[in-house]
């Protein structure tokens, strides 16, 4: 699987992995595993650790996730981007969405 | 449905067998299996059978009289076409070469002699499995091919109304370089240019997400907004709040539009840009070789509600000469075979290798075709470069009315206060209606410059309150800008005033415009006496003004200007 996904152990915090390019490619996979995003739920991290690449549709999952999580109310966080990853999500300006590290 | 158990369906299985014995023999062990059988003694009686009934399968004897199995085999073979129809040869050849010449025959399988029953079911199921499987191949690689021609036609189509629309602008204009993939538009790729009333241009260059028609999509209510509010004469905020909104409302959460959206005054001499999303686009300064950056300061477009977006714009001057360069994630973006990205390092390379601009794109596809990367459909770059306004032919305008109706007495004033100066732009409504005068239409590329000069006037150095002399150089433009979007965020107070007067003058008729601002006025004199100079990158406002209407002047300590305009009897 190239995206895993992890719920902690109060239930309170989803943490969805991405394993290589993140692309439309991953788009099933990507709902699948937010599709499980309840009330409980009060944050969402996407590890791009092992991410090499993001496409413009995966900008779109992200904003997907993004709503689902809540929209302005929601607690997104993007962490471990590699430069490269980082790059295209400063070009985006999506820092102005997400919590990136 | 599972394939590997269908459904029995008995088949017509041609026998062809010289000894009537054999033939006998192998018809009842096929009818009684369920099939239906058609006899042949030799190939030649085969081949007629073939043709007249199609059967579905043949067992074939290698030796007859008249004609072969070999050569009856050869030709059932080429009147089945694509169809597999197999074919097992009887024989009791046994030395290999004789099999393998069923085999040349086109012959897809044996049976030996003394014939087993058991093996020919078995062989005759396999066999009809294949024949299936060629079926569905075959019936699914039509589907596919009719899909994509269904698909090609309605791209073409598609591509037909939209280029008719995209083209309406001005994108064939002299000063305007473009290269764009022919169906970059079905990956979500957007060039539009157009002339505003006052001669302006302004060019949009979008990249919707995703790929295909999804993409393609949103391009026609994006050109709609482009096009109809520049030919009123919006400027870039205006467009860009009424495009983030309307694409917002219509596309769905996970597309958006990537755009850089660019106005050009030839007049002023300077570029207007908003980049949300779109890879650098650069500003070329001829005279120091320096190429500035534009970078994407914004969110894409349709991403963030009416109240979120940031409309706000970068200003900067230019000379004659000058060009800007935009280019989509295509170019920077393009893998070679170990997907390495062409990036922003290499196009720089090019840049600092170009010699002659004229040849830049060039480069740049050379430079991609050497980078061996796969070539992109969605490679789109434009290249805008700053000219004389002469050197341009706006289009002109096009009235429908007949002009009766014509008001040729009147006069009325309005009065914007601060809450409106931030967010809302007078002028396009205030034009829309002076050019209901006939009189005035002919002039209507001046008139909207000098209004938006006056108006821009009053608005900055009057009740904003800021100095033009900060514009004298590069960097002081930029610093202008800044200042001029943060003191109009936080204006609290002050107004601007416009009072029009229209009265008939002869046989034709007189326009005055009054534009009066709550600001400290200026030194009317001293910049009364300067040059009508537009070299400046300051004080172009005024001078421009001057040249482009009669009798303009100042009064209450520049507080207050005035402006007119005149025609004659039209024809």
């Amino acid at each position: 699987m190239s995206v895993n996904t992890q719920v902690s152990e109060d239930g309170r915090k989803l943490t969805i992995s991405i394993k290589g390019r993140f692309d439309f490619a991953k788009h099933q996979e990507f709902r699948d595993s937010f599709g499980q995003i309840n009330k409980q739920l009060n944050s969402v991290v996407v590890d791009l650790k092992e991410a090499t690449y993001l496409d413009s549709s995966a900008l779109g999952m992200l904003l997907l996730l993004r709503d689902h999580a809540g929209g302005d109310e929601s607690d997104v966080r993007l962490v471990n981007s590699s430069s490269d990853v980082r790059k295209i999500l400063a070009i985006s300006n999506f820092d102005k969405l997400f919590d990136i590290s | 449905m599972s394939d590997l158990a269908p459904p029995f369906e008995p088949l017509t299985v041609l026998i062809a067998e010289d000894s009537a014995a054999d033939r006998l023999l192998l018809s009842g062990i096929v009818r009684r299996q369920g099939h239906a059988v058609l006899l042949a003694a030799n190939g030649a009686e085969a081949l007629e059978l073939y043709r007249q009934a199609r059967p579905h399968l043949v067992l074939m004897d290698a030796l007859m009289p008249v004609m072969d199995g070999f050569d009856a085999a050869r030709q059932i073979k080429q009147l089945a076409g694509e169809t597999l129809v197999p074919i097992i040869f009887l024989t009791s050849l046994s030395e290999n070469e004789g099999l393998a010449r069923c085999l040349e025959a086109g012959g897809d399988d044996f049976l030996a002699k003394p014939y087993d029953q058991v093996v020919l079911a078995a062989k005759i199921k396999a066999m009809d499995r294949l024949r299936r499987l060629q079926a569905t191949v075959l019936e699914q690689r039509d589907q596919i091919v009719r899909h994509h021609r269904y698909l090609l036609n309605e791209q073409r189509v598609a591509k037909a109304v939209f280029d008719k629309v995209a083209h309406s602008g001005c994108l064939s204009a002299p000063n305007i370089r473009y290269r764009q993939s022919p169906y970059a538009l079905f990956n979500g790729d957007l060039l539009l240019a157009a002339f505003t009333p006052a001669g302006d241009m302004h060019v949009l260059l979008g990249d919707f997400t995703g790929h295909g028609l999804p993409a393609a999509v949103g391009a026609m209510p994006l050109a709609e907004v482009f096009y109809g509010m520049t030919a009123k004469g919006f400027g870039l905020a205006q467009i860009l709040r009424e495009m983030n909104a309307k694409l917002k409302r219509i596309l769905p959460v996970d597309m958006f539009c990537c755009a850089t959206l660019l106005s050009l005054s030839f007049q002023r001499r300077s570029a207007e840009v908003w980049n949300g999303g779109m890879p650098d686009g650069y500003l070329h300064d001829i005279a120091s070789g320096e190429r500035r950056p534009l970078k994407s300061r914004h969110l894409p477009l349709g991403v963030l509600s009416a109240q979120a977006f940031d409309d706000r714009t970068e200003v900067f001057p230019m000379a004659l000469g000058d060009r800007v360069l935009l280019l989509t994630d295509g170019v920077i973006d393009t893998c070679d075979s170990a997907e390495q990205l062409f990036g922003v390092e290499r196009l720089l390379q090019v840049f600092a290798d170009n010699l002659e601009p004229g040849q830049l794109f060039e480069e740049i596809e050379q430079a991609l075709r050497d980078f061996g990367g796969q070539a992109r459909d969605d490679v789109s770059m434009l290249e805008i470069s700053l000219v004389e306004p002469a050197q341009l032919t706006p289009p002109a305008l096009v009235y429908s009315d007949s002009g009766q109706s014509s008001p040729l007495d009147w006069s009325l004033s309005f009065e914007f206060r601060a809450e409106s100066l931030k967010r809302f732009d007078p002028l396009p409504y205030l034009l829309q209606l002076l050019l209901e005068v006939h009189g005035l239409r002919a002039q209507s590329a001046a008139l909207h410059s000098v209004l938006a000069e006056l108006y821009s006037n009053a608005l900055e150095h009057g009740v904003l309150g800021l100095d033009s002399r900060l514009k004298r150089d590069v960097r002081g433009f930029a610093r202008y800008y800044q200042l001029r979007n943060a003191r109009l965020e936080q204006l609290q107070e002050g107004y601007l005033r416009v009072h029009v007067q229209v009265a008939p003058q002869g046989t034709g008729g007189c326009l005055v415009i009054e534009v009066e601002d709550s600001g400290h006025g200026f030194d009317v004199q001293r910049v009364m006496d300067r040059p009508l100079d537009l070299g400046r990158l300051s004080g172009r406002g005024v001078s421009l003004i001057r040249q482009l209407s009669r009798n303009a002047s100042w009064s209450d300590d520049g507080r207050r200007a005035r402006v007119e305009f005149s025609w004659e009897a039209q024809a």
